[in-house]
């Protein structure tokens, strides 16, 4: 295999506001209520299988493309070591191709069961795809997972991350369809309710010279109080929801540590996984693990704007001076209070609430904004002043006018449905009709999903055209690396044989080894850097060549 | 394959589209008033889309760990 030159340089993005290279990665529930027993992993590489068959990919190009490990680094710990493989949790180990065979699904599930459930006659079967829009949709352990491509701003994050709950919803579709195949439903949520959690991750990428002390810091007291803008709500209280009633986070409940290695026992409020997917001496990937999947628009677009607002706060030394006394009790007191009232004590004495923590971050933000300029108007980065009016106009009605907030927060939405449930039919929160209107306001289907039922009266607003959406089905973001990646797989993708993050594999006739081409830089690859040359080639050998700068391969 | 890919939204898109017959958004101050009025529209309509035997649903619905 040949290491390649990166494409030509791209920019950078403006500094001091709403402006990152970011993503989201969303785990789905699954289930199949005709087949409640059949196997969790079984069943999530058929939703990758089924959207496969959507694509046609497989049919045209003799297989989807096969994700490339090489730079995955797990156990790369940003504090400055690294685990251990011997001492590491098997769940950790997402560097390993999860090649289901017949032989690794018997042994983590049992033959019978396998046999139950019926395999691909070839006994392997497909866990993952590179997307033409530059998205991953891979099997995470027993869960299907779309990783949406990169983005640069948080309403390109909210367009690629609902373009996955199309993705998902395809892949349901296609299975309902299959008479051989029990129906399938994927949630975007994050807990089962009976004791598992799973997750909905963000990743910004970070220079790599802020200390990473600056960002626990500077994170914790805001990742504590964002749930009361961004959290999805969740009937029962505790991690088995032995306690009656209603809390506003699907996941806080699941957080026992401050800082950690961990995503799937110990959770951290802090997660130290240091894979930067990128040139590692330049760059951090801040991997936050706590956010709630979100379905209302306005919650997710919160989430990735102000949560990147923070970050340029810290980078620039000017996060607000306030440290959260024990700060895992406090993120649940936060979520276990919906009337916003529970005063958190802080190191220096001060008890302040969950919405005086955000309105500290909104102040020191919108000052980081004036300063350099990006928070204008008009002169602006575009982003920012957007991100600053909703912050402060959300926190004002989740202060004085929570039917208001209702209609953007997704908390309070599902609230409102639950409360109309309790008055009309006196329900308790331990009914289960009040746990089926939250496992159910998650359902991706349109028909069957209670927030799109909202949507569809439009209870809930809308940051984007449907529209728009469903072009970030097929279309890549054409401001990152993701656009060379995805183009790459809807122009050629019979000759790609594999992807990642920071890199495309080319098996090309006449070439005699793999091409892997470097996209280490994230914001090289794009429309306006390679544009014109996929208009120019149809065929990947004269495209590659172009590209590495050799001489056109001998015909094949 | 550029056109393949293209395919398939088109076809999803359809799908959507017949599931929910869009009303253009509404501005925020309108969507505030609709969400304090037609509760209980909402809930009979709610009532329809529900999966039936909620307590059998909602506890079937077990998950292996995720991250």
């Amino acid at each position: 295999m040949t290491a390649a030159p990166e494409p030509a340089a791209g920019g950078t993005l403006p500094a001091g506001g709403a402006m990152r290279v970011m993503g989201a990665e969303t785990e789905y529930g699954i289930h199949a209520p005709s087949a409640p027993s059949a196997n969790a992993t079984m069943m999530s590489a058929r939703v990758v299988q089924a959207y496969a068959q959507v694509t046609r990919q497989r049919a045209a190009g003799g297989a989807e493309t096969r994700w490339d490990y090489t730079d995955e680094e797990p156990l790369h710990d940003a504090r400055g070591w690294t685990v251990d493989r011997s001492s590491a949790h098997p769940s950790q180990l997402t560097d390993q191709p999860p090649v289901l065979d017949a032989e690794a699904v018997a042994l983590a599930y049992g033959r019978e069961e396998l046999e139950l459930d019926g395999q691909d006659e070839s006994g392997t079967l497909l866990m993952n795809m590179v997307l033409g829009n530059g998205a991953r949709l891979y099997v995470d352990h027993a869960h299907p997972e779309y990783s949406s491509p990169e983005v640069t701003n948080p309403r390109d994050a909210v367009k690629w991350d609902a373009a996955g709950d199309l993705v998902a919803l395809a892949a349901v579709r296609r299975l309902a369809a299959d008479p051989d195949l029990p129906p399938v439903n994927l949630y975007k949520n994050n807990t089962d309710n009976k004791s598992v959690s799973y997750g909905s991750h963000e990743n910004y990428l970070m220079p790599r010279s802020v200390p990473f002390g600056d960002i626990v810091r500077g994170l914790t007291p805001f990742f504590v109080s964002r749930q009361i803008m961004c959290g999805s709500g969740r009937v029962g209280i505790g991690q088995d929801s032995s306690t009656p009633g209603y809390q506003i986070s699907q996941r806080a409940d699941f957080f026992e540590a401050e800082v950690g290695l961990e995503t799937t026992i110990r959770r951290p409020i802090i997660n130290t996984r240091d894979e930067p997917h990128a040139t590692a001496d330049k760059y951090r990937r801040l991997h936050v693990i706590i956010g709630d999947a979100n379905l209302s628009q306005v919650s997710n677009y919160l989430k990735f704007g102000t949560t990147a607002m923070v970050l340029s706060l810290i980078e620039a030394g000017l996060a607000p001076k306030v440290e959260v006394f024990e700060p895992v009790a406090a993120l649940q007191a936060v979520s276990h209070d919906t009337t916003l009232t529970a005063r958190l004590r802080l190191l220096d004495g001060r008890r302040v609430t969950a919405l005086d923590l955000q309105w500290m971050y909104h102040e020191a933000a919108a000052k980081l904004a004036q300063d350099t300029g990006v928070g204008d108007k008009v002169d602006g980065d575009g982003h920012t002043h957007d991100v600053l009016e909703r912050w402060a106009a959300v926190l004002t009605q989740l202060d004085n006018d929570r039917a208001a907030a209702a209609s953007s927060v997704e908390w309070l939405a599902k609230l409102s449905l639950l409360d109309g449930y309790r008055e009309r039919d006196g329900l308790e929160w331990n009914d289960a009709r009040l746990g089926l209107v939250d496992l159910q306001w998650a359902d991706i289907r349109p028909e069957k999903g209670l927030y799109y039922r909202f949507l569809a009266r439009n209870r809930m607003q809308r940051i984007l055209e449907d529209a728009a959406i469903a072009a970030a089905v097929s279309e890549p973001p054409a401001d990152t690396r993701a656009f060379f990646r995805g183009r790459c797989i809807s122009s050629f993708g019979k000759d790609v044989v594999g992807a990642s993050w920071d890199s495309v594999i080319f098996d090309v006739p006449g070439y005699g080894r793999l091409q892997r081409v470097p996209t280490r830089e994230p914001l090289r690859g794009t429309k306006a850097l390679t544009g014109a040359l996929f208009e120019s080639y149809r065929e990947a050998g004269p495209f590659l060549a172009e590209l590495l700068g050799h001489n056109a391969p001998p015909a094949a | 394959m550029a056109g393949q890919e293209q395919q398939q939204p088109q076809s999803r898109d359809s799908q959507v589209e017949e599931d929910i017959p869009e009303a253009p958004p509404a501005p925020p101050e309108a969507q505030a008033s609709a969400s304090t009025e037609g509760v209980d529209d909402l809930l009979d309509e709610i009532d329809g889309v529900l999966e039936s035997n909620a307590e059998e649903f909602v506890r079937a619905f077990v998950q292996k760990g995720g991250q």
